[in-house]
């Protein structure tokens, strides 16, 4: 099953920024989103992963087989990582997080409090959530973001895995991760015309 | 579902996660008010009923601040509500935590803070059955509002604004039940009521508490 987004319009504070957005993610691919800052990328995920209602438009396929990962890494400075990560993975109906703690080297962390990390170490932790959901779809807002050299290497295997057992992932980062199987696909030309908002859209 | 209260309960009992501080707001209060009011046993009986529950409520309100806006900060808001959780579950259980690391302690601490204010014997009973009853409907009733005011920062005090008035009603019924039973006069009315705002609160305030949470996460 494929998500695929069908002249979509996404808005930002009742403000249409991009329109007429087309794209098709097959199970296995990656699609990594380009464009200025305030080209409306975030927006564009957020929208996708259903926590916006789309201006025009539709989205299909992204009921329930979505993981997102946002700016912030969604982590609880008084638990451990380990108790973070097995939060995460009870509330996809799942246990393991064996494989997250290995893939994304936090093995050696896994008992420290999350409070205590390094900004790298905790947005390892972030993306290491995605593997223990399980989701077939990953979105990722910025996953690069305050990682290291060997950090991102380890987050390309992870995607590389994870889009060889027939996920798929889509992605706004301006780093190249060296995935073969990775599109690009830059927002600017879908940049939206200055119009109206119908309505108030909060009670829509 | 479990696994979010199991969580919640986990950071409310750590360090800084506020378990304790409605508790110990209760008891200032309590404690508090005889020097106030002076040593007159006779007044202080006839008042202990509404000061206990003002307390409660007060206590409620003290913290329910905390409820989302932590996990509003920490993006983790985000993530539950893409989780396959439905967001009225998530916050029937968020207002279910509330409740227990809020509104039992206060429950359970009533009967021995009712002897600093002279409770008469006839009151323990009913001072906690009316509290038991009354104090689901402040953390639900406060969830919705912690729930309106999250995308705010420092929204206490319009939440405290928004909160109050539904309280109202609440404490109203609730001392009453109190205040009856201290007295020894029947308290079904007043306690039909009570019962009947609990239960309406926790019917149908999760469906609004989780709307207005869907559109402040635009």
């Amino acid at each position: 099953m494929e998500l695929s987004v069908k002249n979509l319009a996404v808005a930002r504070g009742g403000v249409p920024v991009l329109e007429g957005v087309n794209f098709a993610l097959r199970a296995g691919r990656a699609l990594v989103l380009r464009g200025p800052n305030g080209a409306g990328k975030t927006t564009l995920l957020r929208t996708i992963a259903g926590l916006q209602p789309a201006f025009e438009g539709e989205v299909q396929g992204a009921e329930d087989r979505i993981a997102y990962a946002g700016h912030s890494d969604g982590i609880k400075a008084m638990l451990s990582v380990a108790e973070n990560l097995r939060f995460w993975a009870q509330v996809f109906n799942r246990s393991e997080i064996d494989g997250a703690l290995d893939g994304f080297n936090l093995r050696d962390l896994e008992d420290r409090n999350a409070g205590s990390l390094s900004a790298g170490q905790k947005r390892r932790l972030g993306l290491a959530r995605l593997m223990v959901s399980g989701r077939q779809v990953w979105i990722l807002d910025e996953p690069t973001v305050s990682l290291d050299a060997a950090s991102v290497a380890l987050f390309a295997e992870a995607v590389r895995r994870h889009l060889a057992e027939g996920g798929s992932a889509l992605m706004a980062t301006h780093i190249d991760l060296g995935l073969d199987e990775a599109e690009v696909f830059d927002v600017s030309p879908y940049r939206a015309k200055p119009r109206v908002s119908a309505a108030d859209e909060a009670f829509l | 579902m479990i696994a979010l209260l199991m969580r919640d309960l986990r950071l409310a009992v750590r360090a800084g996660g506020g378990f304790g501080l409605g508790l110990a707001f209760f008891l200032i209060v309590t404690v508090l008010v005889p020097f106030g009011v002076g040593p007159e046993n006779e007044l202080l009986s006839k008042i202990a009923p509404g000061v206990l529950w003002i307390g409660a409520l007060l206590a409620c309100l003290l913290s329910l601040d905390r409820i989302f806006a932590l996990d509003w900060e920490d993006g983790s808001l985000d993530l539950l509500a893409t989780a396959p959780l439905p967001m009225e579950g998530i916050v029937s259980i968020k207002a279910l935590a509330h409740w227990i690391t809020t509104g039992l302690p206060l429950v359970l601490a009533a009967p021995a803070l009712g002897v600093l204010l002279s409770l008469p014997p006839t009151g323990y009973l009913w001072v906690v059955v009316s509290l038991l009853l009354g104090t689901p409907a402040l953390s639900v009733i406060g969830t919705f509002g912690a729930a309106l005011t999250v995308s705010l920062k420092r929204g206490g005090l319009l939440m405290s604004l928004l909160v109050l008035p539904l309280y109202v009603p609440t404490l109203i019924f609730g001392a009453e039940v109190a205040r009856r039973g201290a007295m020894g006069l029947t308290v079904e009315t007043p306690l039909l009521m009570l019962a009947g705002i609990s239960f309406g609160a926790i019917a149908l305030l999760p469906f609004a508490s989780a709307a207005v949470l869907r559109i402040n996460l635009r």
